[in-house]
């Protein structure tokens, strides 16, 4: 579904990404874990489109991607969940689920949005009971509710998610990784990009981790949960040390 | 049968993107952690960010297996030791052995290549599997041993030798499926028949032949002799073990795992790539160990790629069976054995050059060695005693050396013919 083959990417001369290639197919849940500063954001804003690949090659279900169509990405069926929720704080929550189906609204009208409006409130309950609420007085798990549930309205092939846990609780925590899983099993394709490398290896189903601008191992979630470089870098274990 | 239908018949351009996503990731770990690499990297200037395509590959250097030895034992393992949970070696004492390490991600690794290929061959966890390979340092017996595992099917770790306790619990625990050599199959196939045992009685329906190179006649005479699909499967210590490809039901080619190792053929004089479907020399890349990656090792082994498409529905590439090598190592019973080991200990005991022909035959299907050694005075005793005992001394010190027990034979001097001004080292009466 997504294909990228080594991709340069950065701002002005500063180059973040160096010759990184990696895919996500599809029902598979992906993720890219690195530290503050390794890349992960940059790596999201390049395939959405918004910041310019300098090298290489990102193919989105067969579509090469370019700088400025965030639109165009967004209609072929990739959404972004952006780091820090950014919900639209003085819209009601319905009024943020009904921004996020307005591709849906103009692909299959009304009828479609109101639907998938009702399939959101199923999976995230407590965005029903504040749907009349503005946004901006959720609390941060509901925010963050709200930020995926309006990246799904747009019925996505591909949704990524940036660092969904960040400042959550980890009560909260638990849930959005729940979620996660349920988006799983309803068929959706997910790349998950987060610090917490415990909680994302445990849903997904391979990984990446990024150092520095490169991948400096990939492989199945349950071989980098073993690898003690994961372990020691990631997972805060080490035995010996 | 298929063990990972998604992987074993992946799209070309699916396998190609995972293998540049794990080769690339490889050879940043390698040239981090392997002091060996990053020396040889850095002389050649090189940027992880040169390696854009699987055709760039051809600018690394080769590793040969004197790398190996020089860097005995754990100079090559890219993880410290105490992540490596096994520990394999070649026969050879220190100087000629090499040594190889697994993580517990690699072990998994192996199990489940190992499981596709023994899968591929027909064996299922309905099957009981009697490994007659050598368990220890050798990575036949475990390699196959933790592949039957995984599938499930019965294991009989029953290692290698003692013929007709094979035979008798192959009778008695009713095994369906042989691991050994090939040879040793028709060394069991001959028992049989001199103690009496009807092979159609037996449950046995497949075996899994590798360790050694074999022929077609020879697969036709094991499938008539035990009644079995004869499978051949590939690999070796240095890049992995057993595991690394393997035939399906076809017996046509063995699938290499393509998504774990990446192979090449290159022509051994010029070291360039031959083209599509020739012969010569394979050179594999590992993708995904963790404990001791190889990037291009050069397995002196001989072979060609199929590329037409199988039957089965695999779209992992096939190799034809190894034709033979590019050096002058023998295979005894699947031991390797190269020439300069024997003359290393003949060069100790006389120390003198030593002038020696080896000569290798298969009796009754199994392979013998015979060390014929030119007399020279500090060889020879009047009395006989003296002179049985040098013998047999020469005998064990090469048995200890090559893992393989050798049989040493005295002959008259200037007996043994020179070509140009150097010996023929090596007969090989064996018909492979």
């Amino acid at each position: 579904m997504l294909r990228i083959r080594n991709l340069d990417a950065g701002y002005g001369k500063l180059r973040v990404l160096k010759n990184i290639s990696l895919h996500v197919d599809g029902g598979e849940i992906v993720t890219m874990i690195g530290a503050n500063g390794a890349g992960k954001t940059t790596l999201l804003h390049t395939i959405i489109g918004l910041v310019k690949p300098m090298r290489g090659e990102i193919d989105f279900i067969g579509k090469t991607c370019v700088r400025g169509a965030v639109g165009k990405m967004v209609a072929a069926g990739c959404s972004l969940v952006p780091e820090g929720r950014q919900v639209f704080a003085p819209m009601s929550v319905e009024e943020n689920l009904q921004l996020g189906g307005y591709i849906l609204q103009r692909e299959q009208g009304r009828a479609a949005v109101l639907k998938e409006l009702e399939h959101q409130y199923e999976l995230f309950p407590i965005l029903r009971e504040r749907r009349r609420q503005l946004a901006g007085t959720l609390s941060g798990g509901e925010q963050q509710m709200l930020a995926m549930a309006r990246a799904l309205m747009s019925r996505p092939r591909l949704v990524m998610m940036d660092e969904p846990s960040t400042g959550l609780a980890p009560l909260i925590v638990r849930d959005i990784f729940q979620i996660i899983l349920r988006l799983r099993e309803e068929g959706n394709t997910v790349l998950l990009i987060e610090q917490n490398a415990k909680a994302a290896l445990a849903v997904a189903d391979r990984g990446y981790v990024l150092e520095v601008g490169k991948v400096i191992v990939q492989g199945p979630a349950a071989h980098l949960l073993a690898n003690s470089d994961v372990q020691r870098a990631y997972l805060g274990r080490d035995k010996h040390t | 049968m298929f063990w990972e239908p998604d992987i074993e018949c992946m799209t070309r351009e699916g396998l190609e993107q995972l293998q540049l996503e794990r080769l690339q990731s490889t050879l940043y770990r390698v040239g981090t952690n392997v002091p060996f690499y990053k020396k040889k990297l850095n002389e050649l200037k090189f940027n992880y960010d040169d390696i854009r395509s699987l055709n760039d590959l051809q600018r690394l250097p080769l590793t040969e297996k004197q790398d190996l030895r020089d860097n005995y034992p754990y100079g090559l393992f890219a993880v410290p030791l105490r992540d490596v949970v096994r520990v394999h070696s070649s026969s050879g004492t220190s100087g000629s052995a090499t040594v190889v390490g697994y993580s517990r991600n690699d072990i998994k690794t192996w199990s489940n290549l190992v499981a596709r290929v023994i899968t591929a061959a027909g064996v299922t966890k309905n099957d009981v599997i009697q490994i007659a390979f050598g368990y220890g340092l050798f990575t036949g017996g475990f390699g196959l041993h933790y592949g039957a595992e995984l599938i499930g099917a019965s294991v009989i770790p029953i290692s290698a030798g003692n013929t007709k306790r094979q035979i008798q619990i192959m009778q008695d625990f009713k095994s369906t499926a042989l691991v050994c050599t090939p040879s040793y199959a028709l060394v069991m196939a001959d028992a049989m028949m001199e103690m009496g045992v009807n092979p159609n009685g037996l449950s046995l329906r497949y075996g899994l032949f590798g360790g050694e190179p074999w022929s077609e006649a020879m697969r036709q005479e094991i499938h008539q002799k035990l009644g079995i699909i004869a499978t051949d499967n590939y690999g070796l210590s240095e890049v992995m073990g057993p595991g690394v490809s393997g035939e399906c039901q076809e017996c046509n080619g063995l699938h290499i795992n393509e998504d774990h190792f990446l192979l090449e053929i290159l022509d051994p004089a010029t070291l360039e790539p031959v083209p599509e479907g020739e012969v010569g020399e394979l050179v594999i890349t590992t993708l995904t160990k963790e404990a001791f990656p190889m990037i291009r090792y050069r397995t002196r082994d001989l072979t060609r790629f199929i590329p037409e498409p199988c039957p089965c529905g695999r779209t992992l590439k096939r190799m034809q069976r190894v034709m033979g090598r590019s050096d002058d190592m023998l295979i005894i019973k699947g031991v390797n054995v190269f020439p300069v080991q024997i003359e290393k200990v003949l060069f100790e005991v006389e120390g003198t050059e030593p002038h020696y022909q080896i000569v290798i035959e298969r009796e009754n299907h199994a392979d013998t060695i015979t060390v014929l050694v030119e007399v020279v005075e500090s060889l020879f005793f009047d009395e006989m005693k003296k002179q049985r005992m040098v013998i047999e001394h020469i005998k064990s010190r090469l048995s200890a050396e090559l893992g393989v027990s050798v049989d040493v034979k005295l002959v008259e001097e200037k007996s043994i013919e020179r070509s140009e001004g150097k010996a023929n080292r090596v007969v090989d009466k064996r018909q492979l």
